[in-house]
């Protein structure tokens, strides 16, 4: 029973990370704030699917936790690979 | 034995819990894109710690404890590099990041702003 | 109960995300809105035990989406076009069908019920048949794989035919001066950014050997082909990020990828010939080995590879169709 409320305490508490994550989000105000809340909650997700797989004691499912903690960043990366190629584009559109 | 275990696991984990609520608030409220992630990044490393620590004593000696240890290490390994990632991108556009007294510094405005600031 | 109420939150910060996705106009915001959005359908779905569905929208969401999206969108503007006219239009044929669906929800039998008629029709079969046919532990990979291995035929075909549409529409354009590796495809990448250069590269053999986890892991726990080849895939997409897209292609061309979408079809369907050619019906498996248990788990084990193979092949096709415009 104790462990139960304490998988629970801390569930609650990244639940409410992410709420605050979501407001951030849809507040902004740059894109990078967006994108800084897109990947704090990757790794909200992460630790809520790890937290509730033991609430629900199904530790087998840890897998999905681990896909997210293996390639969520891999978005993140191309974000900054979107941003470079667009910054060098136009510095060499103003160059010609 | 088990219960020490018990209470290690609860401490480590409502830690780690107050961590992630640290960070979400910082992440809410700080002035910039460089401030908040500075919070984010920080207690993103330290909750996954905790947490995932406070779960692999819960697991015991297991599968489920050696599949907690590889998400904590891919965790330490990519949490740190998307940061990295995210203010590059923010440096990249040209995002200053001086926080100059005012608040909001360059990162004021709406959606545009960023776009504005990369010529 | 604490499903519903975790259920409930994370539906209404689905909702929350969804609106605001339609409301914003900067489709790079819309872009990074709906990796949020793609999150929360993953922990709903775990949250409702159906792990091989939340295991499928992680795979997705969690990299290749982003991916493609950010490709795409560095072939476009970045703002999305006004358009003011029939609003008032749409928003009354929308009301009317919401209202429509929420009338019909007054039917529906309660969440998890276990008498609803879902649960009595053939789910009960599959439920006691998979053990004693197939010996594997995994239901969902039991229907998807043989119960019901047409639908997912066909669904490798929709796959395969989606893949075909999105390089004929992506090579009927000229070669345009931008995308995500624009200015200059061969050389760049994220090469001199030394922190995720030396990261990306030791994550990149764990993301195709978890990959393959995921694949022949698919009969005992969550997972399958689809996922696989949508995880593999970011692993390759991870590599063509850091490396250039040319360095990608080098490792697997065009003409392998291709192959690869073919490939895993014919797979596919030559296991369904071959059971007909050993005498059984079109994907029946049990006649491949002489003991059906054993024939069952080699037939799935094959058009799982199909699968993945398919999958992978397409999604790389497609980044590399969106992320390389080079003039050919």
């Amino acid at each position: 029973m104790l462990d139960n409320a304490i998988y629970l305490v801390v569930s609650i508490a990244i639940l409410v990370t992410m709420g605050l994550a979501m407001a951030r989000a849809i507040l902004g105000p740059t894109v990078y704030d967006r994108v800084l809340a897109a990947n704090v909650f990757g790794t909200k997700t992460v630790l809520l699917l790890s937290v509730i797989a033991f609430l629900y004691g199904r530790p087998d499912f840890l897998d999905l936790a681990l896909t997210y903690a293996l390639i969520n960043f891999v978005g993140i990366l191309a974000v900054l690979q979107f941003f470079q190629s667009r910054s060098r584009t136009e510095a060499k559109e103003a160059k010609d | 034995m088990e219960l020490t275990l018990d209470i290690l696991s609860f401490v480590l984990m409502t830690t780690g819990g107050a961590f992630v609520l640290i960070g979400g608030i910082g992440a809410l409220r700080l002035p910039n894109v460089y401030t908040r992630l500075h919070a984010a990044s920080l207690t993103d490393t330290m909750a996954s710690i905790l947490i995932i620590a406070g779960i692999m004593l819960q697991a015991g000696f297991s599968l489920a404890a050696i599949k907690l240890l590889a998400i904590l290490i891919f965790l330490l390994l990519t949490g740190p590099t998307a940061s990295y990632a995210i203010a590059n991108a923010a440096l990249l556009s040209g995002l200053d990041p001086q926080c100059d007294g005012s608040t909001v510094g360059a990162a004021d405005g709406d959606d545009e702003s960023g776009e504005e600031l990369r010529s | 109960m604490i499903e519903v109420v975790f259920g409930v939150f994370l539906l209404t910060l689905l909702v929350i995300t969804a609106v605001a996705v339609v409301r914003t106009e900067n489709l790079f915001v819309a872009v990074m809105l709906m990796s949020i959005f793609s999150l929360l359908m993953a922990a709903n779905f775990f949250i409702l035990d159906a792990a091989d569905v939340a295991l499928t929208e992680a795979a997705i969401g969690a990299g290749i989406t982003t991916v493609i999206f950010l490709g795409a969108l560095a072939l476009t503007a970045q703002r999305e076009k006004r358009s003011p006219n029939g609003r008032f239009a749409t928003l009354g044929v929308i009301s009317v069908l919401a209202a429509l669906m929420i009338w019909a929800t007054f039917d529906k039998p309660r969440l998890g019920d276990p008498d609803a008629p879902v649960h009595q029709h053939v789910a009960p079969w599959y439920l006691e048949q998979t053990p004693e046919l197939m010996g594997i532990p995994n239901v969902v990979t039991a229907v998807l794989g043989s119960f019901r291995g047409y639908d997912t035929l066909g669904e490798v075909f929709v796959v395969f035919a989606a893949c075909i549409g999105v390089l004929f529409v992506l090579s009927a354009g000229q070669g345009l001066d931008r995308g995500l590796f624009a200015p200059d495809p061969e050389s760049e990448g994220l090469r001199h950014h030394l922190i995720p250069k030396v990261v990306g590269r030791l994550l990149v053999p764990f993301i195709v050997l978890f990959g393959l986890y995921v694949q022949f892991h698919g009969e005992y726990g969550p997972g399958g082909g689809f996922q696989a080849g949508a995880i593999i895939a970011t692993g390759v997409i991870l590599y063509a990020l850091l490396e250039g897209e040319a360095s990608a292609l080098n490792a697997l061309p065009r003409s392998v990828l291709l192959g690869m979408v073919v490939g895993g079809a014919l797979l596919y369907t030559g296991v369904g010939v071959a059971g007909m050619l050993l005498g059984g019906n079109f994907l029946d498996y049990s006649v491949l080995m002489s003991d059906p248990v054993i024939g069952q788990q080699v037939g799935i084990v094959l058009i799982e590879a199909g699968v993945g193979i398919t999958v992978c092949g397409s999604l790389l096709s497609i980044f590399h169709a969106f992320a390389a415009r080079e003039a050919r």
